[in-house]
């Protein structure tokens, strides 16, 4: 009876192949994903809470982590903003050129991370093709704070158009219609009715794109001048701390990283259900 | 006031105005925001990647691109693409038969930790092969004694690339055949037809463009892979150099134009992958998954 229950661990099927895929399946992960991961847990724990309180609050680690998550939300607000826009005008607007557009925008998912980060610092340098009209306005952005913040910008930017756009292109123009005719003007419909209905991608997209820019290293790099406690972010600090070869410290970090990045993640996931239980959907 | 500028418009502007659109000013202003935004983001950057390279002629070009190591890291990047995108593909056909065919407990928990290396900063994803297989590592003496190197050699550079690039067939694959059922299956089945050549005849045909632009972004990620391919790689010239790993090697030469040279094969690789990609998606939109995100 136990027995018979215990292998009923699927519903009954017609189809074959169960216990082979779910079997590949689960190995494959294990060996990949979790494992190695796992790796990393143990590791942590091993040091014991002081030592890894003590590595992780180190001046440099706190600027590193401080310079990672402060830039990577900054650059995930700002990509809101202009995917919002982004999206909204490839969905809504007809005009030469769209579709090109719409193609051009998965281009960070498609473009290496060290080109994408060799190509904006050759443009943002002093000597390069926007670099040298801000140049004589007293702004750097190539091996500067600022620098990092592009970059994270270039990488998260999909994240966002492509979570809010298919739910923009599902929107219900009805819903429009009744919003204008109870007398609000567009306006009022736009940020009042459409926005929050867009909220839960919006957020989506943002978290996305911030969990993405926390752990980007490629583009970076090249860009950020890697100056300790002023450009240098936490995956590089890590790669340093693997160099030196101090693996405590680089897996201390890296616990550190992941830690505060599912904690935002889950943070943004509450966020979410509570907007859909208050806005429906 | 504001009701007044509002009313004014409604008679000055056009009448028939459709009130789920914004007013011509609006739209354009928006329309030149977010081509303005792509073109300094996005273009610019893929633009002067060629312009970069090709700045010191032609002739530099071609021998950057043909000078022993530099040819040396295509062959890795080639060799390393040619096993993890495989692996990876083999990985999401079983993943999303067995999510999407049957019901089972714990299934939604699988299928969250399939998308776990996206979370996971490629710096960590390379991190946590050297913590298991490295000198110091949990296996690192074992191997040794082996003679086993897997950490600064092709093997870990491997292993890494496939972790980043895990969940990506299988991303493109669940939620399409979960949406398709298994009508099809039954039918063949109770129609006589064995189990493998059901998923062969019935299943894969269903999924194939799916399955097409899983392995296309798999590839794009494979090839391109820096952060974790640079923890395990150990930057032996010729060696353990793939082509991303080459151009930053270059680039710390101060030799640009070779650097950009490498980097424009890579931007190349990228175009190729959208133009794929967009194709896949405007001939075959029903037949892939219909969710936007990659």
């Amino acid at each position: 009876m136990a027995g018979a229950r215990g292998l009923a661990l699927k519903r009954p099927s017609a189809l074959p192949g169960f216990g082979l895929a779910l079997g590949f399946t689960l190995t494959y992960l294990s060996l990949i994903v979790l494992i190695p991961l796992a790796a990393l847990i143990l590791k942590t724990a091993s040091l014991g809470f002081s030592g890894f309180w003590e590595i992780v609050t180190a001046p440099r680690t706190l600027a590193a982590l401080r310079v990672s998550f402060v830039i990577s939300l900054i650059a995930a607000a700002i990509n809101v903003v202009f995917g919002v826009i982004v999206a909204w005008v490839l969905i809504r607007y007809r005009f030469p050129g769209r579709r090109v557009l719409d193609a051009i925008v998965d281009l960070p998912f498609a473009l290496p991370t060290a080109v994408a980060g060799i190509a904006l610092t050759a443009i943002y340098a002093p000597n390069g093709w926007i670099g040298s009209w801000l140049a004589p306005l007293g702004i750097k952005v190539a091996y500067t704070p600022l620098g990092i913040g592009v970059a994270l910008v270039f990488i998260g930017l999909p994240f966002v158009v492509r979570t809010v756009q298919p739910v923009l292109e599902d929107f219900e123009r009805e819903i429009e219609e009744a919003a204008a005719s109870l007398g609000a003007n567009r306006r009022q419909t736009v940020f009042r009715v459409m926005l929050p209905a867009l909220m839960p991608s919006i957020l989506t997209g943002f978290a996305l794109a911030f969990a993405r820019a926390v752990g980007e290293y490629g583009s970076v790099i090249f860009i950020a001048g890697n100056i300790p406690f002023v450009s240098e972010i936490a995956p590089l600090l890590i790669v340093i701390r693997l160099e030196e070869f101090s693996y405590a410290q680089a897996t201390a970090i890296a616990a550190a990283m992941l830690f505060i990045a599912f904690a935002v993640i889950l943070f943004v996931n509450l966020v979410q259900a509570w907007q859909r239980r208050r806005f429906g959907q | 006031m504001s009701d007044l500028i509002y009313g004014l418009d409604f008679v000055t502007e056009d009448r028939a105005r459709s009130v789920t659109t914004e007013r011509r000013p609006v739209r354009i202003a928006l329309i030149l925001i977010a081509v303005a935004f792509l073109t300094i983001f996005l273009l610019l950057p893929l633009v002067s990647v060629f312009s970069e390279a090709l700045r010191a002629g032609l002739g530099a070009y071609w021998e950057a691109i043909s000078e022993p190591d530099a040819l040396a890291a295509m062959r890795l990047t080639l060799l390393v693409a040619a096993i993890a995108v495989p692996a990876n593909f083999l990985f999401g056909l079983a993943a999303s038969w067995a999510i999407a065919k049957f019901e089972f407990p714990g299934k939604s928990v699988l299928n969250t930790l399939i998308d776990l290396p996206f979370s996971v900063s490629p710096v960590i994803s390379g991190l946590v092969y050297v913590l298991l297989f490295g000198l110091q590592g949990y296996f690192g003496a074992y191997l040794q004694s082996e003679g086993i190197q897997i950490v600064f050699a092709v093997p870990g550079i491997v292993l890494a690339t496939i972790f980043v690039t895990f969940p990506f067939v299988a991303r493109e694959l669940v939620p399409l055949m979960q949406e398709q059922g298994i009508g099809d299956e039954e039918a063949a089945i109770s129609l006589g037809a064995s189990g493998l050549k059901t998923f062969l005849f019935v299943t894969l045909p269903n999924v194939k463009w799916a399955l097409l632009y899983g392995v296309i972004l798999c590839n794009a990620r494979a090839m391109g892979e820096f952060g974790a391919v640079s923890v395990v790689s150990g930057h032996i010239r010729g060696k353990t150099n793939t082509m991303p790993l080459h151009v930053e090697i270059l680039y710390n030469e101060y030799n640009f134009a070779a650097a950009f040279a490498v980097a424009s094969l890579l931007a190349l690789l990228a175009l190729v992958t959208l133009v794929v990609k967009v194709a896949l998606e405007w001939r075959f939109a029903d037949q892939i998954s219909a969710s936007g995100r990659h």
